[in-house]
C-alpha cells in the first residue's frame, strides 16, 4: 500500500499547522504581494524582496470548483466532495474543500469565508488533521 | 550547436501488461530500438531513462541501473530522469544536451512506466505525488480534480463547452483504431462522452487518459556519426524548449493558459526557426480532454479561448489543418506516464518517415508536447525530414 | 463584578427527523415524538467534530466579546465526546482562535454538566486574579446505540463563554449538587454509552436538578420567581418541563431556553446553548437561572443577572435561533455514513 507521507509524518503536519489552521501567509513590502502558503522568497523581488508574516481574513470568493466523485485514497467517506479554488479577498488563490453548501448553490465569483474542519482522519487509531474549508456566504 | 537526429525506435504496445514486468518492457523497446537503427552495444554512450515514480507503482527505485543492466548494458553511465508526466521527454532532452555538448556520439533514450501493479485508486494515489502534496493533495484533490478545476474556469471564461471538450477524446480514439500499438482501439462518439460516469466535474471518464503500461525507446545520434554510420533516414531535432512553473495549481496567475506550453513552445519554435502554422502534425499532452484543448491554443495553433471551436469547426482530425494525436494520445493511445514523451516522439519520427500507413499525414516537421503535473513543466519538442 | 463577556453557539446545519429514525426501527414515530418531544436533532457534517464545534462557538464568543484572544489566560472545554481519548482537544482550538500560549488548559468530562464545571472553573479562576479571561466551551457529537432510544435524541453542538470583568451578564454565584448516582455511562473504548432508563430519571435527573436548584435559591437568598428566564438540562423535551412544573415556572420564562425539541440533546452543550438562546433576548435587569445536568451524577446551578452591555454584543455574532432554524434534512442513510456507521 502507498502511504502519503504528509498523512502518516508526525513532523510534516505538525509544521504546517499555524497556516492551515489560521491562513498565516506572508506579504512582500517590496511588491506589495501576498502569499499563500508563505513563501520563503518572493518570487517577483528574489532576495531584494522583504517577506513578512501576515493572516488572511479567511474571506473571498471561489474562482473555480469542481465535483470530486472519484476520491483521493483517504477520502472515500467524504465522497462526492466539492474542491474549490477560493481567491482570497488579499489577492492569492487556496485550493479547499466547499461545504455546507447544496452543489447547485456553488458558482463561480460567489463569496465564501473559511471554516474550522476536520480535514482528513487517518484511521481510528491516527492523527485528526484539522484545518481550513470554505462555505458559501448566505 | 551539434545537429541531432532521431536515428531509431522502438516501443511495446500501450495496455494493461499483466505478463510483462517493468523490466520486460524497458528491454522490449530498448530491443526493437537498436534493431530499428542496426546499432551494437558499443555504439551507445549512455542510456536516459524517464520514469515518473517505479518506487510507488513497484516499490523499486534506481531504475536506470535496473534497466541498463536487464539491458545487458552494464558499464554504461545512464541516468534517469524525473519530471513526472514529462519525465521521458526531459530524459530526451537530457540526452540531446549531451550529444550537443560532445560527450556522446550515440545515446539510448527511453521512457517506462509499469503502472496496473497496483489498484488503481493506489496509482492515482501515486499520480497525485506529480501534484503538491501539502497544500492539493492534503484537502482530497486529485489529478482529475486539478484539470476539472482548469477546465471549469476555461468554461467559465470562454464558453468552452463539455461536447467541444468531448471531441477532443472522440478524435484521439479515431486516430487509435488505425494505430496498431495504442491501447484503446475503438471510436466513440460525443455522446459517449457525455454520458461516461462523472469524475471530477464537468471532466467525465471518457476526458481522461487510462492507466497503461509501456515502455518507448529512441536512439539518438550526432550527424557525424550519423555520417559515419551511414545511416539512412535521420529525424531531425529541430528545436527543444523547456519550462517550469508553480507546481500548485493555486499559485498559477492563471488557470486557463498554461505558462509552461507558451514558454517551451516560444523557445523551441525559436531554435527551430518555425512558427505554429509550419507545424501540420503534432502529438499534445491531453492527459485530460481540456489539457489537449488547452494546448492547441497555447502552441498558437488557433487564439486563446477558440479551442473548442477550433476543434469543432474539424481543424484537429486527420489531414486536416492540423493534425493532433495522430497516434491517439494519451487518450486513446495510452499514458504509461515516464514513456508518454518518447512515445509522442516516436509518432512524429514514423509519421515524418512516413511509416504510419493508415493514418499517415503528410508533412515535413512535426511537435512533440508533454507536460509535467498540472502544468508545473512542459518539454516542447520540433522535427523535421531535412536539418 | 465578574461574569460573561463574551458568549457564542454553534449547533452544525444536518437535522434527521425523529420520524426518519423511528422508521428504521419499526417503532411508531408519532409515539416516540410524544413520548420524548424531540422532533429533530441535529447531526455533524463528516468533518465536524467536538474540537471544530467547539472551535465555531469560541469564534463566536471572540467577536462578541471584542478582547484580543491573546488576553485569554485559561481554556476548559467540556466534553463526553473528546475526539481522543489521549490528547487534548483544547490545544487544537486554543491554536485556531489565536489564544494566548500562557495558557492553562485541560480537557474535561462529566457526563452532560462539563461545560457549566468548565464556566465554574473559569470564574473561580478570573475571581482569584490567576487570569484576566477564561473561556469554557461545552460542545459535544454525542452518540446513541442505533436502535437505543438516545439515539432520537444524541445530538450535536456547543457553546463557549468568555468569562471576565466588565460583563454583559453577572454570574452572581453558583452552586453545584453531585453524588455517586451511575444512570449513564460509556466504558473506555465502547462506541456507544448505557444507561439505566427510568433510572435515569426521578433518582438521577430530577433529584439532582432540584437538589442543585434549590441550593443555589438559598445561597443567593432568592426565591425562583425572581427569575425571568430559567434553563435546565435538556435531555428530551420532557424533564425540563416537568421539572419546570415542580418549580412552578411559568412557559414563558422556560420556553425560550427550552430547544431540545428542535436540536435534540447537545449534551455538554445543552443547557449552555439554552442559555445562549436567552442571552440573545435578555434585557438589562434580567435574572437567569440555570441548571445543567451530568449523569454519574451532578447539577451545577446558575444565578446570572443581564448588564446593559448584553445588547452592545448581542449582534456581533450570529444568534442561537440563526443555527437552529439554518438545517438541512438528511436520511438515515446519510445518518450512518456522516456518523461513520458504515463498515468500510
Amino acid at each position: 500500500m502507498i502511504k502519503m507521507v504528509h498523512r502518516s509524518s508526525i513532523p510534516l503536519h505538525w509544521r504546517l499547522y499555524e497556516p492551515k489552521y489560521k491562513l498565516v501567509g506572508n506579504k512582500c513590502l517590496k511588491c506589495g504581494e501576498s502569499f499563500f502558503p508563505p513563501r520563503n522568497i518572493c518570487p517577483n523581488c528574489g532576495r531584494k524582496g522583504a517577506l513578512k508574516k501576515i493572516v488572511f481574513s479567511g474571506r473571498g470568493t471561489i474562482y473555480s470548483y469542481t465535483v470530486i466523485r472519484t476520491p483521493l485514497d483517504g477520502f472515500e467517506q467524504q465522497t462526492p466532495y466539492v474542491i474549490g479554488v477560493i481567491k482570497l479577498k488579499e489577492g492569492p488563490k487556496i485550493v479547499g474543500q466547499i461545504v455546507d453548501t447544496e452543489i447547485r448553490d456553488i458558482t463561480i465569483g460567489k463569496e465564501v469565508k473559511s471554516v474550522f474542519r476536520k480535514i482528513y482522519d487517518d484511521s481510528p487509531s491516527g492523527l485528526i488533521h484539522y484545518g481550513l474549508k470554505w462555505v458559501v456566504i448566505e | 550547436m551539434k545537429k541531432v537526429a532521431v536515428i531509431g525506435v522502438g516501443e511495446t504496445r500501450f495496455g494493461e501488461h499483466w505478463y510483462k514486468s517493468f523490466r520486460d518492457l524497458a528491454v522490449e523497446a530498448g530491443i526493437k530500438s537498436m534493431e530499428d537503427a542496426n546499432l551494437e552495444r558499443k555504439d551507445i554512450g549512455a542510456l536516459f531513462v524517464g520514469n515518473m515514480s517505479a518506487g510507488k507503482f513497484i516499490g523499486q527505485e534506481h531504475v536506470a541501473s535496473l534497466v541498463a543492466d536487464h539491458l545487458g548494458f552494464s558499464g554504461i553511465p545512464c541516468i534517469r530522469t524525473e519530471s513526472a508526466c514529462a519525465s521521458g521527454s526531459l530524459a530526451f532532452r537530457q540526452a540531446l544536451l549531451s550529444l550537443q555538448s560532445g560527450a556522446y556520439d550515440a545515446v539510448m533514450v527511453e521512457g517506462v512506466e509499469k503502472m496496473t501493479d497496483i489498484i488503481g485508486s493506489q496509482a492515482s494515489l501515486a499520480l497525485m505525488g506529480a501534484g503538491d502534496q501539502e497544500w492539493e493533495a492534503s484537502v482530497g484533490l486529485t489529478f482529475p480534480g486539478l484539470y476539472a478545476l482548469i477546465a471549469r474556469r476555461h468554461m467559465h471564461e470562454y464558453g468552452t463547452t463539455p461536447e467541444q471538450l468531448a471531441m477532443f477524446s472522440v478524435n484521439n480514439h479515431k486516430n487509435a483504431v488505425k494505430n496498431p500499438d495504442a491501447q484503446f482501439r475503438f471510436e466513440i462518439s460525443v455522446e459517449d462522452v457525455l454520458n461516461s460516469p462523472l469524475i471530477a466535474d464537468p471532466l467525465h471518464l471518457l476526458d481522461c487518459s487510462p492507466i497503461t503500461d509501456g515502455a518507448a525507446s529512441v536512439l539518438l545520434a550526432t550527424e557525424d556519426f550519423i555520417k559515419k554510420k551511414k545511416i539512412k533516414n535521420p529525424i531531425w531535432v529541430l528545436g527543444s524548449g523547456q519550462s517550469s512553473d508553480t507546481v500548485a495549481l493555486q499559485d498559477r496567475k492563471s488557470l486557463t493558459a498554461m505558462f509552461v506550453t507558451i514558454d517551451a513552445a516560444k523557445k523551441a519554435y525559436k531554435q527551430s526557426g518555425l512558427k505554429p502554422k509550419d507545424i501540420k502534425i503534432a502529438e499534445v499532452h491531453d492527459c485530460f480532454s481540456i489539457n489537449g484543448l488547452m494546448a492547441i491554443e497555447d502552441l498558437g495553433f488557433c487564439k486563446k479561448g477558440e479551442g473548442g471551436k477550433f476543434i469543432e469547426d474539424g481543424n484537429i482530425s486527420l489531414g486536416s489543418t492540423v493534425s493532433i494525436n495522430t497516434s491517439g494520445g494519451l487518450k486513446a493511445k495510452g499514458h504509461p506516464v515516464g514513456a508518454t514523451g518518447i512515445s509522442q516522439i516516436i509518432e512524429i519520427v514514423k509519421q515524418l518517415r512516413g511509416e504510419c500507413e493508415k493514418r499517415q499525414v503528410d508533412a515535413k516537421y512535426g511537435l512533440t508536447h508533454n507536460i509535467g503535473g498540472s502544468g508545473a513543466s512542459c518539454l516542447v519538442h520540433i522535427f523535421g525530414k531535412e536539418k | 463584578m465578574l461574569g460573561i463577556v463574551g458568549y457564542g453557539a454553534y449547533i452544525p446545519k444536518y437535522r434527521i427527523k425523529t420520524a426518519e429514525i423511528a422508521k428504521i426501527w419499526g417503532k411508531n414515530p408519532k409515539e416516540i415524538e410524544k413520548g420524548l418531544l424531540i422532533k429533530e436533532k441535529s447531526v455533524p457534517g463528516i468533518d465536524e467534530d467536538t474540537i471544530t464545534i467547539a472551535v465555531e462557538a469560541g469564534q463566536n464568543a471572540l467577536a462578541r466579546s471584542g478582547i484580543n484572544p491573546k488576553d485569554i489566560g485559561a481554556l476548559f472545554i467540556g466534553s463526553e465526546s473528546h475526539p481522543y481519548a489521549v490528547k487534548p482537544s483544547g490545544t487544537v482550538v486554543a491554536e485556531a482562535l489565536n489564544i494566548n500560549r500562557e495558557l492553562r488548559l485541560a480537557d474535561m468530562e462529566f457526563a452532560c454538566k462539563a461545560g457549566t464545571a468548565a464556566m465554574q472553573i473559569i470564574l473561580s479562576m478570573v475571581k482569584a486574579g490567576d487570569i484576566k479571561y477564561g473561556m469554557a466551551i461545552g460542545a459535544d457529537t454525542s452518540q446513541g446505540r442505533p436502535g437505543d432510544a438516545l439515539e432520537y435524541s444524541a445530538a450535536a453542538g456547543g457553546a463557549a463563554f468568555i468569562i471576565g470583568k466588565d460583563p454583559a451578564a453577572i454570574i452572581e454565584d453558583t452552586y453545584s449538587f453531585t453524588t455517586d448516582t451511575p444512570d449513564f455511562w460509556r466504558r473506555e473504548g465502547e462506541n456507544y454509552p448505557k444507561h439505566g432508563a427510568r433510572f435515569t430519571g426521578e433518582p438521577s435527573y430530577f433529584r439532582h436538578i432540584i437538589q442543585a436548584t434549590k441550593g443555589l435559591l438559598n445561597k443567593v437568598g432568592r426565591n425562583i420567581e425572581e427569575y425571568d428566564y430559567v434553563v435546565f438540562h435538556q435531555p428530551n423535551g420532557k424533564f425540563p418541563v416537568k421539572a419546570m412544573k415542580y418549580f412552578k415556572v411559568p412557559k414563558e420564562k422556560y420556553l425560550p431556553g427550552l430547544v431540545v425539541d428542535r436540536i435534540g440533546n447537545c449534551y455538554s452543550g445543552s443547557s449552555p446553548i439554552g442559555l445562549t438562546a436567552v442571552l440573545d433576548i435578555a434585557n438589562e435587569g434580567d435574572k437567569i437561572l440555570l441548571t445543567s445536568y451530568g449523569s454519574g451524577a451532578g447539577s451545577d446551578s446558575f444565578s446570572i443577572i443581564v448588564t446593559k452591555r448584553l445588547k452592545e454584543i448581542r449582534d456581533k455574532a450570529k444568534k442561537t435561533e440563526y443555527y437552529i432554524e439554518r438545517k438541512q434534512y438528511i436520511s438515515y442513510g446519510v445518518y450512518t455514513k456522516f456518523r461513520k456507521k458504515l463498515k468500510i
